[in-house]
């Protein structure tokens, strides 16, 4: 019995791998039709052409893709990857699966870090102008996650007192926002409130470059932690029972999620439901096995985002919706669902 | 064989002392120990006081480890810990929760891990949920799982907190078989236990906590008397030998 099982186990992992690869390719599908929508609509051949360099394509389809499109594609790709891992690996480590970037005060934070920027005019000095904003939202956001974590381990570090705490500066960062807005002129007033809608329309190369490489810094350490956050879910005392050092993991994780959600409302503004849908979706899909969950969260994030991108430009046809306004559009319905399907468990 | 020594403990919740200077006679290898008292006595926080997953002052040692100074990885190698019950939300399979206790703290590659995991579920007689979502499984079926990742480590001092509190009759007996055969391996095994009659017919010995102090210990014939019920629970009680011999205590009334 005990082989026929673990070649079940097995098979089952492998079903869970595979899925890993399907999310990749529907990633990859879903930036391809990111690519061919806009205003100038191409056809798939030309847009794999002009992504592969082929020497037949029309100049402008090809600077089309590459110069207008792509950074669009590739930053909204990103940052839902970068949001659904922040999220999938908060939910773990406070042990809460409403936890996310947005819940937690990071987005407000980042906000109001950009309203600084635009409306007073405070900037973190030696950056370039246009960096101004981003940088702001990004110390901000980071520095409230800083925050937190400190205040948390203050009060003795439960995942509970970090998600009082998240909730209370959640609050904080939005009455001063309101406050900045009170006292802001039209124009930036108006600059302001796209910001916080979340937009891609301000993609470029280097902004794709700084989320690729927190990514790649960051993921390899997420997946190294894999056992130890599946650990976690049978309760801290559990995971510290098996030789988890829970405090230790909770820092280095809450520093991860920190850097890549920072870095990624600070680039395209807020972005809600990626961090919180993107984990949901993909533990019905392959489980709580971390080694399958976080990179199944991560392509899920991306798949969302992709998506979100693609729908925000067709949805009302000549206008380039906020992308933030579409995430939550789509999310609002798989959370309701969601909670719906966990009021019929119980 | 080495046994479990706990000298001059002290546990605090905030201003409240929950276990005041408590020192035990050692608790030795190849036994099973009950720890009983009323509710509130200090008898979970000392278990987890022994586990290390709450703050005391005072030495707690496995022969000559001081188990406060061992670091996670290592002490997870030592001690087995089994909480009262498991998250009941997780969609983990038992399999995979059973494989992170082992790999968690970095032991074993994962061949290895798999097939000890196996060989733990087939001896607790639950191999037939191994790939069964914890969050499918009864309260009694996830204690037998806790039991699975307290003991997968091989541990030389297990600790459990009511590990019978879920389970029907026939589990009950099944677990504290295991037990038994646990400590005859060579293990220090503690546990909490509420009802006296399984400690009675379980336990080689039983640690009796009042108020955070040690009342009485001993073997179960020593201890359970009906003056210490009487005194500790604060009922009227009979401590008989049934027609095989063994001890039985029956709880006729609350005292007046």
């Amino acid at each position: 019995m005990t082989q026929a099982l673990l070649d079940r186990y097995h098979r089952q992992n492998r079903r869970r791998a595979a899925l890993v690869v399907v999310m990749a390719v529907m990633a990859a599908l879903a930036v391809l039709l990111d690519l061919m929508t806009g205003p100038a609509g191409l056809p798939l051949g030309d847009t794999i052409a002009a992504l592969t360099g082929g020497t037949d394509v029309p100049r402008g389809t090809a600077i089309i893709v590459w110069e207008v499109r792509l950074p669009v594609a590739a930053l909204a790709l990103l940052v839902g990857a970068a949001l659904a891992l922040a999220g999938a690996e908060m939910q773990t480590v406070l042990e809460n699966p409403l936890a996310e970037p947005f819940t937690l005060g990071v987005s407000a934070a980042a906000a109001l870090g950009a309203a600084t920027a635009i409306v007073l005019g405070l900037t973190v000095p030696f950056l370039p102008a246009v960096w101004s904003v981003s940088a702001n939202a990004f110390v901000f956001a980071l520095g409230a996650l800083g925050l937190l974590q400190l205040l948390g381990r203050l009060r003795g570090g439960g995942p509970e007192v970090l998600i009082l705490f998240g909730i209370a500066l959640s609050f904080a960062a939005a009455s001063l926002l309101s406050l900045l807005q009170f006292i802001a002129s039209p124009d930036a007033l108006q600059q302001l409130v796209f910001w916080t809608m979340g937009s891609l329309a301000a993609a470029e190369w280097r902004s794709v470059g700084v989320l690729a490489v927190v990514l790649l810094v960051t993921a390899p350490f997420s997946l190294r932690a894999a056992w130890q956050l599946t650990a976690l879910r049978m309760g801290a005392d559990q995971a510290r029972s098996f030789g988890v050092n829970v405090e230790s993991l909770r820092r280095w994780t809450l520093l991860r999620v920190s850097l890549l959600s920072a870095s990624a409302v600070s680039l395209v503004g807020v972005i809600g439901f990626v961090g919180l849908a993107g984990p949901h979706i993909a533990r019905m899909l392959v489980g709580e096995d971390h080694r399958f969950f976080l990179p199944t969260s991560l392509l899920t994030g991306a798949l969302i985002m992709s998506l979100a991108s693609t729908l925000a430009k067709v949805v009302v046809p000549g206008v380039l919706l906020p992308i933030g306004l579409v995430t939550s559009l789509i999310g609002l319905p798989i959370f309701f669902s969601l909670i719906f399907r966990g009021g019929a468990r119980r | 064989m080495s046994g479990l020594s706990v000298q001059d403990v002290n546990v605090r919740y905030g201003a409240r002392r929950v276990i005041e200077g408590l020192s035990l006679p050692e608790l030795h290898a190849g036994e099973v120990t009950v720890l009983a008292g009323p509710n509130a006595a200090g008898k979970s926080t000392l278990l987890r006081a022994i586990a290390q997953l709450a703050p005391y002052q005072g030495r707690i040692a496995l022969g000559d480890e001081d188990l406060a100074r061992l670091p996670a990885n290592r002490r997870a190698k030592v001690v087995g810990f089994m909480p009262q019950t498991l998250p009941s939300a997780s969609t983990l399979i038992v399999l995979e929760s059973v494989i992170a206790a082992l790999r968690a703290g970095g032991q074993l590659g994962i061949h290895d891990a798999e097939s000890r995991v196996m060989a733990v579920l087939e001896r607790l007689g639950i191999a037939d949920l191994a790939l069964e979502r914890l969050e499918q499984l009864s309260g009694g079926q996830r204690q037998m799982v806790s039991l699975a990742q307290a003991i997968v480590r091989d541990p030389r001092l297990l600790l459990l907190d009511e590990p019978t509190s879920a389970l029907d009759l026939a589990r009950q007996v099944r677990l504290l078989a295991e037990l038994r055969r646990l400590a005859a391996e060579g293990r220090v095994v503690i546990a909490v236990l509420h009802d006296l009659g399984l400690a009675a017919r379980w336990a080689d010995r039983i640690v009796v906590l009042e108020h955070g102090r040690l009342h009485a210990s001993g073997a179960p014939e020593q201890v359970l008397t009906p003056a210490m019920l009487a005194q500790v629970y604060g009922v009227e009680a009979r401590v008989e030998r049934c027609s095989m011999g063994r001890l039985t205590v029956m709880i006729d009334a609350e005292r007046a």
